[in-house]
């Protein structure tokens, strides 16, 4: 990692603030969709690169995504932006921030939990109890493995009856 | 302020990027264009057909999963049509949009009509194991960006697989209707088994970088045949179709499926959604 320097903070921080268009609580920096930004040249001339990773490889916020980082960045000044598309390392929901999962959690979706063994690799999987983001209850089953976004899978609680999605772990 | 798609970099890291600027984006050769436009031609087709399923599957929840699955498979056309166009100057849409028939390379599986619910999962099985299998391998080719295209599709593959086995068990173990429809659906997509693994003289050149497609059969016979065992139903006994996607070579309803998908662009050249 080249070391970062203020102005690459400053386009960061700017960056940072753009929200997934389809979970408007989180922003791309909760997601860990947001993987690097850089300035070169000052002023005038800066030219900042940015590098976002998409959660899933046809997620079609990532459009989005990236129409709002250039245009939050030419607002501040920017004129020369290039916002980067990379896929590897491969997005995890390990890269999702503590705050980012309080605060889906408080919108209503079940944030991603633990991930434990894959299969592949020989570890037995496991499934852990998804917690209810109304009532708490971990008395809840899935009723989709899909859901109204890639991200998501339809869950509903047993104790409250009330469905709700879940951010899968991925 | 205008800014373009531009091709999908491949960096891991800062120290990537910075050889890659200098260098420019590095493009694929000939060969490996090639073998990413099967694997592209391959998702687009299959993802097109999934999405002949919205509005019309047996049950809500089932349309959106049937979607869902068909966005992933078109994120993954989209890289590796991205990556193949490079080497030649073209973008994934003049891929997609304006070739023929006989320039497509996908196997005749995927463009298997959908036929009732029942077919479209079998076809749904035997692809899921089939990009399960290969992206698993492809992640290791020393190509870095076709191996960073399959790693991220195995994630996703790696669900689709679970959708499918699940409703394979469910029809196979449900009423006398639904284990008769699925065996039927099995039935009529088997004869397209065969073409998935077959070498490939393409693939065959490009050692390290492509999977040899005779090398996934074995995971195939592991698995398939336990999962429909397991649902009470039959491996079908029928010998496999002639012809092959991968030549050029497609089944009638090809014809229509690309009617449908680019009279769109081709109504309105260079038109932008």
């Amino acid at each position: 990692m080249v070391m970062a320097t203020d102005d690459d903070r400053r386009a960061w921080e700017l960056a940072a603030g753009v929200c997934d268009p389809e979970v408007p609580v989180l922003t791309i920096e909760d997601l860990g969709v947001l993987r690097a930004v850089h300035v070169e040249g000052e002023d005038e001339d800066a030219r900042v690169r940015v590098e976002i990773t998409p959660t899933y490889s046809g997620c079609p916020a990532v459009d989005a995504i990236r129409d709002d980082i250039v245009s939050v960045l030419s607002r501040a000044g920017y004129r020369d932006i290039d916002v980067r598309t990379v896929l590897a390392p491969a997005w995890t929901t390990d890269w999702m921030s503590e705050s980012g999962k309080a605060k889906l959690e408080a919108f209503g979706i079940a944030p991603p939990g633990q991930r434990a063994g894959s299969g592949r690799d020989g570890r037995v999987e496991l499934g852990f109890g998804i917690r209810c983001p109304q009532c708490g209850s971990l008395h809840t089953r899935e009723l989709s493995h899909f859901g109204s976004t890639s991200c998501k899978a339809l869950y509903v609680c047993q104790n409250c009856s009330e469905p709700f999605d879940y951010f899968k772990a991925h | 302020m205008r800014h373009t798609n531009r091709p999908i970099s491949t960096a891991v890291s800062a120290e990537t990027i910075e050889r890659e600027l200098a260098d420019g984006l590095a493009l694929p050769s000939d060969a490996v264009a090639r073998y990413a436009l099967g694997l592209g031609d391959d998702a687009l087709i299959l993802a097109q057909r999934l999405g002949e399923w919205i509005a019309r599957a047996p049950e809500l929840e089932e349309d959106v999963a049937l979607g869902n699955i068909g966005l992933d498979l078109l994120g993954h056309a989209r890289s590796f049509l991205t990556y193949a166009g490079s080497a030649w100057g073209r973008t994934e849409d003049d891929l997609a949009y304006f070739r023929d028939e006989a320039e497509f390379r996908n196997h005749q599986l995927f463009e298997r009509p959908n036929g009732d619910f029942a077919h479209t999962i079998a076809r749904q099985l035997i692809a899921s194991v089939y990009f399960d299998a290969l992206y698993a391998r492809l992640q290791a080719s020393s190509d870095p960006t076709l191996a960073a295209i399959a790693a991220k599709a195995v994630k996703e593959v790696e669900y689709h697989l679970d959708h499918s086995v699940q409703w394979v068990r469910r029809l196979g173990l449900g009423t006398d209707v639904s284990h008769e429809r699925m065996q039927a659906g099995l039935d009529a997509m088997w004869p397209f088994v065969d073409h998935l693994f077959r070498p490939d003289r393409g693939a065959a050149e490009l050692e390290g970088v492509a999977v040899p497609p005779q090398s996934l059969r074995d995971v195939f016979d592991r698995t398939v045949p336990a999962v429909i065992a397991e649902a009470g139903l039959q491996v079908p006994g029928i010998p496999g179709a002639r012809g092959g996607g991968r030549d050029g070579v497609h089944t009638e309803a090809f014809g229509h499926l690309l009617a449908e998908m680019q009279v769109l662009a081709r109504a309105h050249p260079g038109a932008t959604w």
